[in-house]
């Protein structure tokens, strides 16, 4: 096996691009499951996401355009959820189970002619010497748009949770919906938009895997990558600078385990490949372990049904 | 607009019609859908839901394929109804069918090329507890450790999915496969293959066990202790606490029977239809399986027509495939929808809907 191949300065930079994309979904699901919704469909919207950037991307050949695309696609579709579990009052749990399944065919369906296409190059950040300085540079000031926008959302998510009165009565939404109710708030309004900004958010994350990650369409190219997301909503207790930490993690032991296999390791490339599948049941495992605080961060009325009966 | 207003009790000609409805509302989505592919939506249709048992052309191979798909989909659908009943939601079948696949395929290749009737039996045998085990391990870390089952299951799919590529490429590889990642051929081992009963029907050992299984858990259902508990434990956890239902037991009985129905599945599946351990043998059934259960509304006689239908939509897609060049993926969309419609339909059961006055204010 040879190490010298792997470097720590690449490692950290390809860790980064790594776990963008969960990043940018669990941050969409993190305001969701706030509100007081679980969708577990983030794996179909995130699909949704990475065709609809990608076509988009190819046609026009700006990935900008195609990064709005993927959040409209998210949106979107999340809709279908959002209209089914407020309106309809469906099970969340088999409605996001419906999204993924649903989303999973149906981008399937509209990449079916875009398989083996070259999306347009995304750009990156090149500042005159603070991208040279070695080290410091490529870490801080070279990556690609992508990652401090998806830093930036969150910021963002963090000041609009606990700094604003909209973020407030989100919580309020999601931590007693009655009582929400009761004031004045209306529910099902603000839960309608947490989801769309879940879809847009997982649509992003979505067309981060196929424009700038991997970059190519693939066929459930998403590869379990939304259900890792939701997986990091727990892992980060509902707090957003956690979800930061875990998504880096994650992408660090994908990022690792690809390493391994391209420098050779012992290990059946198939066992590496479940790293990032183990990982997450392990951090799961941890951090529901003590039920008393698990309970104290999750949104008390998470995944309950909301019907106003008067 | 409209208003939703509680039925005092749940409809029972709801709960008849609303499957039906939501096949109706997606045959309509679903010809729009084709529409748009720039295909007829009345012939595209007619190919999925008429054909495949109609059609004297296509018919002959198509009936029988009816059995095969439909057998492992409802055999799944019924061990996760008893999971889904109870609020228990195993979504990692397919990881548990792959397992179960794997671990009796094992056992029958171990003793190759040795023959006896006691080796299809072992097999089933270890099919069921490569499954049950593969469920288990979300079981114990939900009693144990309060993690949630739902994607402690789903993570365990793609661990299972890459457990399958080693399997295959290393110990279970076929010494005659010329290198290829397939294990040995079951066709070419009389003990340990899952032939059809009578030529051309499909019938087949699994769709026996099916059928074994639709009545047991029928029974099971309606007249055991054991179906009321899974019922109180998901409608009301403290009442079912109160009753003496052990929420422990009841997650580790509804993983267990789940994983065990869907592992031998997977064994009946690799042994017979697909014929040897490949990477191309996970087909899905295992998510499939879920728009089954709650297309059959958990009821294990509406599984059994549940997937009956969407084994037709399996082959239906695949003849429009053929005959209309439409894409693959269409037939997944269209299962998709199927689960949409079904889950919004269903609130016509407790639900009436009422067109609302105008208050004054």
């Amino acid at each position: 096996m040879d190490f010298s191949t792997i470097s720590s300065v690449s490692l950290i930079t390809s860790l980064m691009v790594a776990a963008t994309p969960i990043l940018l979904a669990a941050i969409g699901e993190l305001v969701v499951e706030k509100s007081g919704v679980l969708n577990l469909g983030v794996e179909g919207m995130m699909i949704i996401g990475a065709i609809c950037g990608f076509i988009v991307a190819v046609e026009t050949g700006s990935p900008w355009l195609g990064f709005l695309a993927a959040m409209a696609g998210g949106a979107a579709i999340s809709f279908i959820f959002a209209v089914l579990t407020q309106y309809m009052l469906t099970n969340q749990v088999a409605t996001g189970l419906a999204l993924t399944l649903f989303g999973l065919g149906f981008a399937a369906l509209l990449g079916h002619s875009y398989a083996g296409v070259k999306p347009p190059k995304f750009g990156h950040l090149d500042i005159p010497i603070l991208s040279d300085i070695p080290v410091i540079g490529p870490l801080i000031f070279s990556h690609d748009y992508m990652i401090y926008i998806s830093l930036i959302i969150i910021a963002a998510v963090w000041y609009f949770l606990t700094r604003t009165r909209g973020g407030l009565v989100l919580r309020a939404a999601g931590e007693n919906h009655d009582a929400a109710h009761a004031l004045g708030y209306k529910v099902i309004r603000i839960r309608i938009m947490a989801i769309l900004f879940g879809g847009a958010m997982a649509g992003l994350g979505g067309a981060y895997l196929s424009l700038v990650r991997v970059p190519q369409w693939t066929e459930g190219m998403t590869a379990g990558a939304g259900w890792i997301a939701l997986a990091l909503v727990v892992f980060a207790s509902w707090k957003p600078w956690r979800i930061i930490l875990g998504a880096y993690l994650f992408g660090g032991i994908t990022v690792l385990q690809l390493n391994l296999q391209a420098a050779g390791a012992n290990i059946p490339v198939a066992y590496l490949s479940m790293a990032p599948y183990l990982v997450t049941i392990i951090v799961l495992v941890i951090m529901s372990s003590d039920k008393k605080r698990a309970s104290l961060n999750a949104p008390a009325c998470l995944g309950r049904i909301f019907h106003a009966s008067s | 607009m409209f208003k939703l207003e509680r039925r005092p009790i749940p409809s029972k000609a709801m709960v008849i019609l609303t499957p039906v409805l939501a096949v109706v509302l997606t045959m309509i989505a679903g010809g729009i859908l084709f529409a748009f592919l720039g295909k007829n939506p009345f012939e595209a249709i007619r190919i999925i839901f008429w054909d495949p048992i109609f059609n004297d052309v296509v018919a002959s191979y198509t009936r029988p394929q009816l059995l095969i798909k439909a057998a492992p989909l409802i055999t799944i659908a019924l061990g996760l109804s008893f999971g889904y009943r109870a609020n228990i939601w195993n979504i990692g079948a397919e990881g548990q069918f792959i397992m179960g696949g794997i671990a009796g395929g094992a056992v029958g290749l171990a003793f190759y090329p040795t023959e006896s009737v006691l080796i299809f039996p072992l097999m089933i045998l270890a099919g069921a507890v490569g499954g049950f085990l593969w469920a288990m391990i979300p079981a114990f870390l939900k009693i144990k450790f309060n993690a949630n089952e739902i994607l402690v299951s789903l993570m365990l799919v793609y661990v299972a999915i890459n457990f399958l590529g080693a399997m295959v490429t290393g110990p279970l590889r076929s010494p005659v496969g010329m290198n290829f990642p397939v294990s040995r051929n079951f066709n070419e081992y009389p003990s340990a293959y899952n032939g059809e009963l009578i030529a051309n029907t499909g019938l087949h050992m699994g769709v026996l066990a099916t059928l074994a299984v639709v009545i047991v858990s029928y029974i099971l259902l309606k007249h055991h202790i054991f179906g009321f508990q899974v019922r109180t434990a998901g409608q009301s956890p403290r009442a079912a606490k109160f009753s003496g239902v052990n929420p422990n037991i009841t997650i580790a009985i509804c993983l267990g029977i789940s994983g065990g129905l869907a592992g031998m599945a997977g064994l009946f599946e690799v042994t017979g239809p697909a014929g040897k351990l490949s990477t191309n043998f996970p087909l899905g059934y295992g998510f499939t399986a879920i728009i089954v259960a709650f297309l059959g509304r958990l009821n294990p006689i509406g599984i059994l027509f549940a997937g009956l239908l969407m084994a037709l939509t399996y082959i239906g897609g695949e003849l429009a495939q053929f005959q209309l060049s439409v894409p693959a993926a269409s037939v997944q969309v269209f299962q998709g929808m199927l689960l949409f419609f079904m889950l919004a339909v269903e609130i016509l059961v407790n639900f009436r809907i009422r067109l609302k006055k105008k208050e004054v204010a």
